[in-house]
């Protein structure tokens, strides 16, 4: 691959989802792009990026984005962010929300569906204190392909290994030949939709709960900034943003400060900043 | 860093089994001693009580299941995190081991990651790297 090719590619990736590839990163393309090639019967790498550059074939450029994007995920990934959640964002939600029984939650790369899962099997435990309540609990990803994979909620042995303890592994899944379902009752609890978060939330609604983990941490800094504003706008008054463990608001946005008492959890910066949110309901 | 070292016994008739775990277990900061089947890991539990178990179903000479019955019924047996890690892979078997008195249960094949989120699982400390800074 030549330089100029890598540079195409690199643009290419930041404008389509954000990725900011470094140049330590070259190494991998090869590798990750090989299968796309083979694929699309593309000879080489340099057919395929020749290809990007004068068609678009909106099939190829998915293929490119969803290779060269990292899906890895666990269930209760870090775990602390889940137990925050169990133990503070939830009984505070449901305190600020016990009139309107409404709770609206967003995992906004959700992967191959771990993370919206676990969270569904934390809801599912606080079941008696949910009864009466609308509960949304909204998945994307840009990746259709993790999407799809998601909703079949289908999970190697290996996977369902990582994180998840083994008692709600025999409470929650089905055993099917050599892999694991999760049950139809926690599948209908997510909605999953492909979306890219370069674009607009406004369709999305507004949100007591974002999860947004691990994956800011592929883009550059205007582009963190960019998406920290708008999860500021969709966040209601009182509603937390979870970010990955090496992720953070600061020296990206002003709108958003780190709880001080939980760490990998954040909010509004101060009360008069949702009220500008009002107007992207 | 006055801390008691934390000791392990795995159970498994493989030695190649027990080879890989040690390697792991060890890393993970304890000391691990050895058993090839459950009538020599009950031996060494009645000499000096691991803080964690990690066990196979299948072997000679008791296996796993009866082991823990066993274990199980003495007051210090009833303190170790027993972990299977088997072969066995199906709902019943798993059932069957959390019934009998496992905390934790891997479905062979095993490797680090699972090893990690198990015993973090079942609430024992690991050490990694970053405690040696
Ligand atoms: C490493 S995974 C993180 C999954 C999960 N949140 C976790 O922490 O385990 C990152 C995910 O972000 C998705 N992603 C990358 N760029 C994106 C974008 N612009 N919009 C939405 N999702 C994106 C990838 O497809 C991938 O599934």
């Amino acid at each position: 691959m030549t330089e100029f090719d890598f540079e195409y590619l690199r643009a290419y990736l930041k404008q389509r989802s954000g990725l900011a590839l470094s140049s330590e990163k070259r190494y991998l393309v090869e590798s990750r792009l090989a299968p796309v090639c083979r694929r699309f019967n593309f000879a080489t790498l340099r057919d395929l990026i020749g290809s990007l550059k004068i068609t678009h074939d909106g099939a190829i450029e998915r293929a490119v984005v969803e290779a060269m994007t990292t899906n890895e995920t666990f269930f209760f990934r870090d775990r602390l962010p889940f137990d925050l959640f169990r133990d503070v964002v939830l009984p505070e939600a449901l305190a600020r929300n016990a009139a309107r029984r409404r709770l609206r939650i967003w995992c906004a790369a959700a992967s191959t569906g771990q993370e919206p899962y676990s969270i569904a099997m934390l809801l599912q435990e606080a079941a008696p204190r949910l009864s009466g309540w609308q509960v949304d609990l909204v998945a994307t990803d840009i990746s259709s392909e993790v999407i799809e994979r998601a909703k079949l909620g289908l999970y190697s042995q290996f996977e369902v290994q990582r994180g998840l303890p083994v008692q709600w592994l025999l409470k929650y899944f089905t055993q099917i030949g050599e892999q694991w379902q999760i049950s139809a009752s926690l599948r209908s609890m997510v909605e999953f939709r492909q979306f890219n978060l370069l674009h607009g939330f406004e369709g999305l609604g507004s949100f007591d709960v974002i999860f947004c983990r691990n994956v800011l941490i592929y883009f550059d800094a205007p582009t963190k900034s960019e998406i920290l504003g708008r999860f500021a706008n969709s966040l209601i008054p009182g509603g937390a943003l979870m970010l990955g463990a090496a992720e953070t608001v600061i020296g990206l946005t002003d709108r958003l400060v780190p709880d001080t008492k939980h760490r990998g959890l954040y909010g509004h910066a101060s009360p008069q900043a949702p009220a500008l949110r009002a107007v992207a309901v | 860093m006055s801390q008691r070292e934390m000791t392990c016994l795995v159970v498994d008739d493989s030695a190649v089994i027990r080879k890989v775990a040690r390697r792991i277990i060890e890393d993970f900061g304890y000391a691990v001693v050895e058993a090839e089947d459950g009538d020599s890991a009950l031996a060494i539990c009645a000499e000096s009580m691991p803080d964690l178990i990690l066990l196979d179903w299948n072997m000679p000479n008791r296996d796993g299941y009866a082991f823990l019955q066993e274990l199980r019924q003495t007051e210090a047996g009833k303190r170790p995190k027993v972990v299977f890690c088997t072969t066995e892979n199906d709902v019943g078997a798993i059932a069957r081991a959390l019934r009998g008195g496992a905390d934790e249960y891997i479905m062979k094949p095993f490797d680090r990651d699972i090893l990690t989120a198990k015993l973090e699982q079942v609430g024992l400390s690991i050490r990694t790297n970053t405690d040696f800074y």
